[in-house]
């Protein structure tokens, strides 16, 4: 088995409120996440993609192309912008976990159409400390 | 089933190119990476194991080591991949490239131990070589 990863990163603002619940319950659920004004993170992102090696290139996928679809279809579109006010999380709190179910839904289908290559999961490092992963079932 | 993981940085040059390409063919088809250029790559290798009963080592470490100087330094440390080796003559030494010919080196090295190697040539970018089938 064989895996290429690759490491984008972008700084964003959120607010983790619900809609669906109460003033006290936003702040019971998510604490100072909820602060109305927002805060943010400066987002790693870990692209990891599988297949079999082109033998004429000896890559799984070209690197500029990764980067490019990476950039248009995420870095691009998250990068220094308020991710509530994003259509991806318009019926979704944009939490560190919904951010990476969004960036797997984007770009699986986008790798797939465009290489040989598939993504095989994506790793959102949100701080130090805590990190997300979504990926195929293994 | 235990498993360990040593790492190993080492330096070599490189360029992207395939022999019966023109000089012009290959830079349009790897674009910079056609020039020699360098990297600081770092490996880490991952074996997997279980603890000797007198000794509670999967491997010692020691010997690991005086492996990956022979195996890894030896052959790559401030050399140039395409000049000094003989393993990117048909295909050039990507980082996939690279990987897989390291696991094929340290699995005759190390056979049923290896489990896997991430070979990094930079904070950003690395790739992963795992034996099949994966085991825990």
């Amino acid at each position: 088995m064989i895996e290429l990863t690759r490491r984008y990163r972008f700084p964003a603002a959120h607010v983790l409120r619900s809609p669906a619940l109460s003033d006290a319950e936003n702040q019971l659920a998510y604490g100072k996440c909820a602060n109305p004004a927002g805060h943010g993170h400066d987002y790693g992102l870990e692209v990891t993609v599988g297949g079999r090696l082109d033998e004429r290139s000896g890559a799984l996928i070209p690197l500029e192309r990764l980067d490019a679809l990476v950039r248009e279809l995420v870095v691009d579109r998250l990068s220094h912008r308020l991710l509530n006010e994003d259509s991806w999380f318009a019926a979704a709190v944009p939490t560190a976990e919904n951010i990476t179910l969004a960036v797997w839904r984007a770009l699986g289908p986008a790798v797939a159409a465009e290489s040989r290559a598939h993504l095989v999961r994506v790793r959102l490092v949100e701080t130090r400390r805590n990190s997300f992963e979504c990926g195929e079932a293994s | 089933m235990i498993r360990l993981t040593r790492a190993i940085d080492f330096s070599a040059s490189l360029r992207y190119g395939r022999a019966e390409l023109s000089e012009a063919q290959n830079r349009a088809l790897f674009g910079r990476a056609a020039s020699q250029h360098g990297h600081n790559y770092r490996l880490e290798v991952t074996l997997r194991g279980e603890p000797d009963p007198v000794t509670g080592m999967v491997v010692d470490l020691k010997d690991l080591k005086a492996l990956l100087e022979r195996e890894i330094a030896g052959r790559f440390d401030h050399r140039d991949l395409n000049r000094d080796t003989p393993y990117f003559e048909k295909s050039p030494p990507t980082p996939e490239n690279f990987a897989r010919v390291i696991f094929e080196l340290l699995r005759a090295a190390l056979g049923e131990l290896l489990h896997g190697v991430r070979l990094r040539q930079d904070e950003d970018l690395w790739v992963d070589v795992v034996a099949e089938p994966a085991r825990l």
